[in-house]
């Protein structure tokens, strides 16, 4: 059976893959982005907290993913939940980071001119802060992004969902017939997931990024 | 305070310190000053010497140590400062615009803070595009990295106007154009305030500034202590001492014309014909006038060009060609040194004056601005010789108290001399 033929064979079955992985890194995005500007507004003004918090997102990122999801599974058990805890977590680091570069690079005299009209500290985050360092931010999501792409395929070593099921049964039975063809078509699948998200994200910018701002 | 207010608001100001955290001393140490309402107040000081720091104490950006601020004869030293600074208008260098909201948005910013419906902020973001000069058509949905710097600071004029605040405060916001742009927003400045009557208190290191746009100056040394605090007048004819003098620079004489407008000097009608009108009824209008020249206007009554009665002889016909453009014209409140400039420039010994829109108002001439400048230098001269009349006497006074024994006298004779 060549590529295509596989391909056509099992189409359905790599659709639903392909749609559960784009899922899981969907989700784990929103939440880490979330999570990620929480923790950057949090600690953008206080040096040592900014520095903290970038180092400990950083340090997590170092933590090898096999390992992560391996060490989870004791505590949350197979399935969903760990692919998502380590997704989440491995999202973190470059949008904190850039929430924090982008947030403390706003021009002071901005932030002066913000509070000096008489704009309250929420507000000024809301109207002024966010809105301009939101193109790092998105630059940060879009990276993590393409980052737990490659990741989530991981997760299927504790019995998680998407493409990275097929991808372990091809490397699990290299020699037989269709093991070639369920990596290829596994990691196919993750780039060409990969470029629709990037391409998501340009419309997002193009969407969400002041035409004032805008590169 | 009031809510809002066309007559602006005063501002007092009782031994305001301020010492930041890790430095021994003070950046602005016991300042005390009364602002009237209305008043043009002007801040001139080397750099460093605590003006911003003053000025931002105002609406309490930087809070006090020590002292209390009142606005129309309210304390606010204690008063929420988010409040208090959406009634108090703030611009500052280089406008502060915020880069991704349009210029309409930039100025609605407080009006919708402050809860404003939506119809009459659409109305006053026009208004005000209108008041500082910018069409509102064109402008409204700009952004500001699409306007040159002198149509931003126009724009952060306009912010800090929005809710029509009685007091203005303004740090250097013309520090960041270049001269002719400056020169240009600092008559609109003045142009504005005849018209809203703001209690402005305006920061600047540049003393010409300081006398264009100033009712009252004061001249800051290091931690903001008044050296001097006056009119312009008196302290270009009176420093109060070697700083203030240094300060003041030289060309006295020169800069005193910086003091007097256009518009309070005799600005006379001339001769003018429209650039569509016939060849022939500009012929008549010069015969009539009893002058050899007419001032041509174009379309919207702007100054246009200079036709002698030669240039309408051999103009066949054509007024394309003939007479000589007008270089260069001044508003009602350009000042007379922009006035003596501009006749300078101009071959024809006089400069047209211009309203709001360019439109031709008037004109004044080289020998009315002789003889403003012969009167202004002589009143000058007799209000020093006066105030040093008073100081003898006061010195005087002060004398014979102290043989009298007297220490009243000398107590209240200190207070007035440290004025
Ligand atoms: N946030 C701050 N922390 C510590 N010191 C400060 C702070 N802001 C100002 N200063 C100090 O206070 C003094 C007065 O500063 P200020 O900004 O008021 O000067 P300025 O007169 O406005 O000068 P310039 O003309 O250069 O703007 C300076 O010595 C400055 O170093
Ligand atoms: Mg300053």
């Amino acid at each position: 059976m060549n590529f295509w033929q596989y391909l056509e064979n099992r189409h359905q079955q790599l659709l639903t893959d392909a749609y559960q992985h784009a899922s899981v890194v969907f989700q784990c995005m929103v939440v880490a982005t979330l999570l990620g500007v929480l923790i950057g507004v949090v600690t953008y003004r206080s040096e040592w907290a900014g520095n903290l918090a970038t180092t400990t997102t950083a340090t997590i990122l170092t933590v090898p993913a096999l390992a992560l999801i391996g060490l989870l599974i004791p505590v949350v058990g197979l399935g969903v939940p760990p692919t998502v805890i380590a997704l989440t977590l491995y999202g973190l680091l470059p949008v904190v980071r850039n929430a924090i570069v982008g947030l403390r690079g706003v021009d002071p005299s901005l932030v002066d001119a913000a509070d000096g009209i008489g704009m309250s500290r929420p507000v000024r985050l809301l109207r002024v802060e966010l809105p301009l360092a939101w193109p790092p931010i998105l630059t940060g999501i879009r990276v993590a992004t393409q980052m737990l792409m490659g990741i989530a395929a991981i997760a299927a070593y504790a019995s998680g969902p998407g493409l990275g099921n097929i991808i372990f049964r091809g490397l699990a039975s290299l020699g037989s017939a269709n093991a070639l063809n369920q990596v290829l078509a596994g990691t196919l699948g993750i780039v060409v997931l990969a470029l629709l998200f990037d391409a998501a994200y340009v419309l997002i910018g193009r969407l969400t990024i002041s035409r004032g701002i805008r590169a | 305070m009031p809510e809002t207010g066309d007559h602006g608001a005063s501002i007092e100001l009782e031994s305001l310190t301020k010492r930041f955290p890790g430095s021994a001393q003070p950046a602005v140490d016991n300042v005390s000053m009364e602002i009237k309402a209305g008043e043009v107040v002007v801040f001139v000081g080397p750099s460093g010497c605590g003006k911003s720091t003053t000025l931002k104490m105002i609406n309490r950006l930087i809070e006090p140590t020590g002292g209390r601020i009142g606005i129309g004869g309210e304390d606010v030293t204690d008063m929420d400062p988010v409040e208090l600074r959406r009634r108090v208008g703030y611009a500052i260098q280089a406008a502060g615009l915020f880069p991704h909201m349009t210029v309409a948005q930039n100025i609605a910013l407080v009006p919708k803070m402050i809860g404003w419906p939506k119809a009459r902020i659409r109305e006053r973001t026009e208004e005000l595009l209108d008041l500082v000069g910018l069409d509102p058509g064109e402008f409204h949905g700009r952004y500001p990295r699409q306007l040159s710097g002198g149509q931003q600071q126009r724009v952060g004029v306009a912010r800090a106007l929005a809710a029509d605040p009685p007091v203005l405060l303004m740090d250097e916001p013309f520090g960041a154009v270049d001269p002719i742009t400056r020169d240009h927003l600092q008559d609109e400045l003045i142009r504005l305030q005849h018209e809203l009557h703001k209690t402005i208190v305006f920061v600047t290191h540049d003393f010409d500034e300081a006398i264009k746009i100033g009712d009252r100056i004061a001249v800051l040394r290091e931690r903001s202590h008044i050296a001097q605090f006056d009119t312009p007048e008196a302290i270009l004819t009176n420093p109060a001492d070697d700083f203030v003098s240094g300060f003041v620079g030289a060309g006295a004489a020169l800069k005193r014309l910086n003091l007097t407008r256009v518009r309070d000097v005799g600005i006379t009608d001339y001769p003018t014909a429209m650039i569509d009108d016939p060849l022939q009824q500009i012929f008549n209008r010069l015969r009539a006038g009893g002058t050899n020249e007419v001032l041509l206007l174009d379309r919207r009554r702007r100054p246009y060009k200079w036709l002698r009665r030669g240039d309408l002889m051999r103009a066949r016909g054509s007024l394309a060609r003939a007479g000589t453009p007008v270089h260069d014209t001044v508003t009602r409140d350009a000042t007379l040194r922009d006035a003596l400039e501009a006749v300078l420039t101009d071959n024809t010994g006089r400069v047209a004056v211009t309203g709001r829109h360019g439109e031709y108002t008037g004109v004044v001439d080289m020998q009315t601005l002789m003889s403003s400048v012969h009167d202004l230098l002589e009143a000058d001269r007799l209000d020093a010789l006066e105030h040093q009349h008073e100081l003898e006497e006061l010195r005087a006074a002060q004398t014979h108290a102290e043989q009298e024994g007297d220490q009243g006298v000398t107590g209240a004779g200190g207070a007035v001399g440290a004025r």
